[in-house]
Formats: structure tokens, sequence, C-alpha cells
């Protein structure tokens, strides 16, 4: 119950109303939404909580990453390996394979602060592991190099539920990470209202004073590199397995580091519910784009061979130019505000 | 006696330029000192060197007996030197309770521990009407007073203020000396002051270190070292006729 009250305290009542009101929606969507409306959900889930990962180091404890999709991919491949050697279920095959994100995760971390690597160099540092890892995953043949890592899914296998495999109708993959997104949101509230939530901020905020104040910066920063990317490889297990194939080129791609950071960005990066609020945002607004521009090539308004892949992105990096400009906290402590969505005083 | 702080013949140069040179000196245990002296005479790098921030070329700082030279700035808070800063560092995005909570974890066993602890020091340095504040939007005065504050909550035996009166009144200066004498009667605080407000300086401090071009160049009491020609000089120039 603790657990709980340390959840809703912020909220206003007019917050919690909306709050349940919108659980029970979510909760019932796989009743009434289109297949094609379940999978937009779940990739706002998975994207939620990525997003809440790349927020715990950037947003918290002030660590810049532009390589979250490493943790994701090595969560992923390493995962979906185990389970295609050795047939070892996800379940618990997502101990090593967080366990690997975590000190691929370790390394970056230890390598950018104990050479004193900060700010935008610890992003490049970033990059470049992903770029590495990347590359190396692209000449291993028995993880599939170029032509992607693929995993077995039989007509039986879309049906009922099978956790442990990962095996199941699309409401179980769809159920399962709600769940993990909400997990991650009252893990990252428990963290912030804690002695490591506290560091973390101060780091942020200013490491030099942090450090006189007899804060290990070492220790707390790998702390947060640390939590962040085990969730970020918890992401990739289970992107692995709703997936089923995955491809060095587009799952390690620094398009998905950057994917991950834009939720946060549009909905306040280091609130609390600001990744889960911007992934609401944008990937129904660039499901809406595509779903237009097939529309309008149906129609023949425009000509059908006109390539507009890219302008999904376009449409992001818009909205992104918007928010930096006129609203660089987020959208989410605005609307809290507006809406008076928690009390006042209270943190997002 | 063994005094609480000592600096044994500290020298720092930066890229061939001499900044600190061959400075030592004592503070006593529940003692109030200040360090003065023109522009660029030191003080600062000093205490750098004293809360680790540098480590020094040559020469050794000791807190109680132990040699603490070259631990990092979190190793020297765990050995009990609290720190502010002339050009103040607060956690901006932190409301000040959140500021002050983040130094009284320190010694803390919880967040709900620190929390009060700290209340009881934005009481202290009267900021508990700025609690909820976030720490951007305090006045410079006030964001010297969380400066204190902070660092008294990590439970120093020995406090380094640097320049923590500057901007303030008369009349708050005239508090936060009566607070720092407080603090030091009641608890054996001590305390080592850089300051330019020379009304706080006569006033708290019993003993006076004067460094000009990052030399010691007098020392002892204040009304001695406000007589002394050589401060006079370095201070106003020389005086020929």
């Amino acid at each position: 119950m603790k657990a709980i009250d340390l959840f809703l305290s912020p909220l206003s009542a007019a917050g919690r109303w909306l709050g349940a009101v919108l659980l029970v929606v979510l909760l019932l969507l796989p009743y009434w939404g289109s297949s094609y409306v379940m999978t937009v959900a779940t990739t706002v889930f998975y994207l939620a909580l990525v997003g809440q990962s790349w927020n715990l180091m950037l947003g918290f404890a002030g660590l810049l990453s532009i390589g979250h999709a490493l943790f994701v991919g090595v969560g992923a491949y390493a995962s979906a390996y185990l389970f295609s050697a050795i047939g070892l279920p996800p379940a618990i095959g997502v101990v090593p394979a967080v366990a690997l994100a975590v000190l691929i995760g370790l390394l970056i971390g230890y390598l950018g602060f104990r050479f004193a690597i900060g700010g935008v160099y610890f992003a490049l540092l970033t990059i470049a592991f992903a770029e590495f890892v990347r590359i190396v995953v692209d000449h291993v043949p028995w993880l599939g190099a170029t032509e992607g890592f693929f995993l077995k899914v039989s007509a039986a296998d879309r049906h009922g539920i099978d956790l442990a495999n990962l095996r199941g109708a699309p409401e179980m993959y769809y159920y399962l990470i709600m769940a993990l997104a909400l997990g991650a949101l009252v893990l990252c509230r428990y963290l912030l209202r804690s002695r490591l939530g506290y560091y973390w901020q101060a780091i942020r905020d200013d490491p030099e004073a942090a450090e006189a104040l007899g804060i290990n910066l070492l220790r707390y920063r790998m702390y947060a590199v640390a939590i962040s990317s085990g969730m970020a490889g918890v992401a990739g297990v289970f992107y692995a397995f709703y997936q089923n194939s995955l491809f060095p080129e587009i799952v390690f791609n620094i398009e998905r580091s950057i994917e991950a950071t834009l939720g946060s960005i549009v909905g306040g990066v280091g609130t609390l519910f600001g990744p889960i609020f911007g992934t609401f945002i944008l990937t129904p607004l660039g499901e809406f784009v595509t779903e237009g521009i097939d529309l309008l090539k149906h129609w023949r308004v425009i000509d059908p061979e006109t390539k507009l892949d890219g302008l999904k992105l376009l449409v992001w990096s818009f909205i992104v130019v918007l928010i930096v400009l006129f609203k660089p906290t987020g959208l989410w402590p605005w609307v809290c505000h507006r809406l008076r969505l928690t009390r006042p005083g209270a943190e997002g | 006696m063994v005094p609480l702080l000592r600096v044994e013949g500290v020298s720092k140069s930066f890229r061939g330029l001499l900044a600190l040179n061959d400075v030592s000196f004592d503070v006593v245990e529940r003692g109030i000192a200040a360090l003065i002296g023109p522009n660029g005479a030191g003080k600062t790098t000093l205490f750098n060197v004293i809360a680790g921030v540098f480590r020094p070329d040559r020469g050794a700082v000791r807190l109680g007996g132990a040699d603490i030279t070259g631990r990092r700035p979190d190793q020297i808070c765990h050995a009990g030197i609290g720190r502010t800063f002339q050009l103040v560092k607060p956690f901006a995005q932190m409301t000040v309770l959140e500021n002050v909570t983040v130094a009284a974890l320190h010694g803390a066993r919880s967040v709900a521990e620190a929390k009060a602890a700290a209340r009881g020091f934005l009481e202290l340095l009267e900021l508990d009407t700025r609690a909820g504040q976030h720490a951007a939007n305090l006045t410079l005065p006030d964001r010297k007073r969380l400066e204190v504050a902070r660092a008294l909550a990590t439970g120093p035996r020995l406090l380094l203020l640097d320049e923590v009166m500057a901007g303030l009144r008369p009349s708050e200066t005239d508090r936060m000396v009566a607070t720092l004498r407080r603090l030091r009667d009641e608890t054996g605080l001590t305390i080592l002051l850089i300051e330019h407000v020379m009304r706080a300086v006569m006033a708290l401090s019993e003993r006076i270190t004067v460094l000009h071009h990052g030399e010691k160049i007098s020392e002892g009491a204040p009304e001695r070292i406000v007589r002394d020609p050589a401060v006079l000089e370095c201070y106003l120039g020389d005086q020929e006729p």
C-alpha cells in the first residue's frame, strides 16, 4: 500500500480520475481495438519503456546517451540467441541478456567517467559503441550477420498465453509491455524519491557541488548507467520475441537511439511521466502521417509512385524543433499545470 | 595542541604561473580564522587545494593529524570538511529543501531523516520560507545562505566559507555572523572563511592569514593585521611621497 501511496501522492483528484479512466481504457483496448490499433499501442508502450530508460540517464543523472539502441539490441540478440541455440526460455534468458547489456553499459560508463569524458563527448562514446557493435553483429555468422536472425514461430504460437517462452496472442504482448512500461514508471518514481534519486539529480544539476557534498560521482553515475541499460535490455528481450526477426541494420541503427530520446524530449526530460506522455503523442502521430499518405496515394491525390518514406521523421523533427523552441521543459509539465493534474508543489 | 587544520608548505602552479608559494598556516579546533588578500591572491585556489579540487605540487594538508592531501572532494567531505563555492552552485532544478536534503543524506540513514535534518538547517539560515522554491529562483543572498546550509548539513568538523557575506546587507551580515558564532559555540564547529567584507572578518575571526601573490605576507590577530604595514601596502599600494 505504501508503494501505491508513493505513486499517487503527487496527483490531484483530477489527475487520479483521469489516470484511472485512461488505465481502464488501455486495459480494455484489446476488446474493441483492431489488430492495427493493438500493434500501435504495443509499440507505444515499448517505446515508452525504452524512453524511460533513456530519461533515467539524462533526465535524472545528467548523462546523455545517443546509443541506447545498443542496450536494447544486446538484450534482444542475447535472449534470441540463447533461445535458439540452447532452448533457454526468454523468461530465464532475460537474466543473462540484461546482465550483458548492463555489463556493456558499465564498460562505456567506466571508460567515460574514469577519464572524465563528459557531456557531448560521452554521448559520442555511446554512439561509437553502438556503431561498433552494429558492425560486429553484421559480421557474426551465428548471429545471422546482415541476413538477420530469425526466431521460429508456428501458427499455434499465435494463440494462448505462454509467458515463459513469450509466445501467444497479440493481447499477451500488449499486456506484458504495458505492465513493463508501468513497472518502469513505478521503479523510476521509487528511485527518484530514494537516496539514489537525490544524488543523481544533484550530479545532474552540478557535479562539482555534488562531489563537495560527499557524493562519489563515478559510483552514482555507474548506478545510473547500470539501471538504465538494464531497463533497455529488458525492452530488447521483449522486442526480440515480439518481432521474431532481428537485423543489425535496424536494431542497432542510430535512428533507434534517436527514437528513444524523442518521446522524453517532447514529454519532458527529467519528468517521470513525460517519456510515456511524449510517446503517446509521437507514435500515433507518426502512424497517422504514414497512413494519411497511403490514403492520399490510394485516392490518387498524390502520385502513388512518390517516395515519402521520410515524412514521418520530418514531422517528428518539426515537432521536436517546436518543443525545443517554445516548451523546452516538455509538454507534460505544461499539461499537468493547465489541467491541474498534480497537487501544487508536487513533481510530475 | 594539534590544530584541526594544518596547511604545510603548499605550492600550486598553473601552467608555470605560481598561484600558491609555500603557504603554511594552522586553524585551531573550535577556532574561527579568516583568509584575506587582494583579488588574485590565491585564496580560492588554497580553498580548492584543501577541499581536494586541486592536488598541490608540494606540501601537505592535514585534518586532525591525518594527511588528506590529494584526496578527492567527496573523500574530503567524508573526512569532515564542508565547503561553499564563491560562485554559488545551487542544484537549480531541485527545491531549496531538496538541495539541503542531498547534503544531509551524507549522515542520515533515510531520506525522511535527511529531510527532517535539512529543515533544521533551513531554519537556521532563515531559508525555511523558501523550502519549496526551486533553487534557480532564489536571490543571490539567498543562494549564498543555501550554500552555507548545504555545507553545514554534511555535518563537517571544519567549514570552509568562500565569500558567503558578499552581497548581503549589513544587517544580514550581522545575522550571519551571529549564526556562525553560535554554531561554533554550540556545536564545536571550526570555521575558515575567505571574506572581503571586513565588517564580518573583524567581527568573526580570531586569527587572520593574509595572502598576496600566492604568498603568506602576514598572520595574526585582527587588531594587529589591520595595522600591519605590509598588509596595508598590498591593499593600498606603495605610499611613495
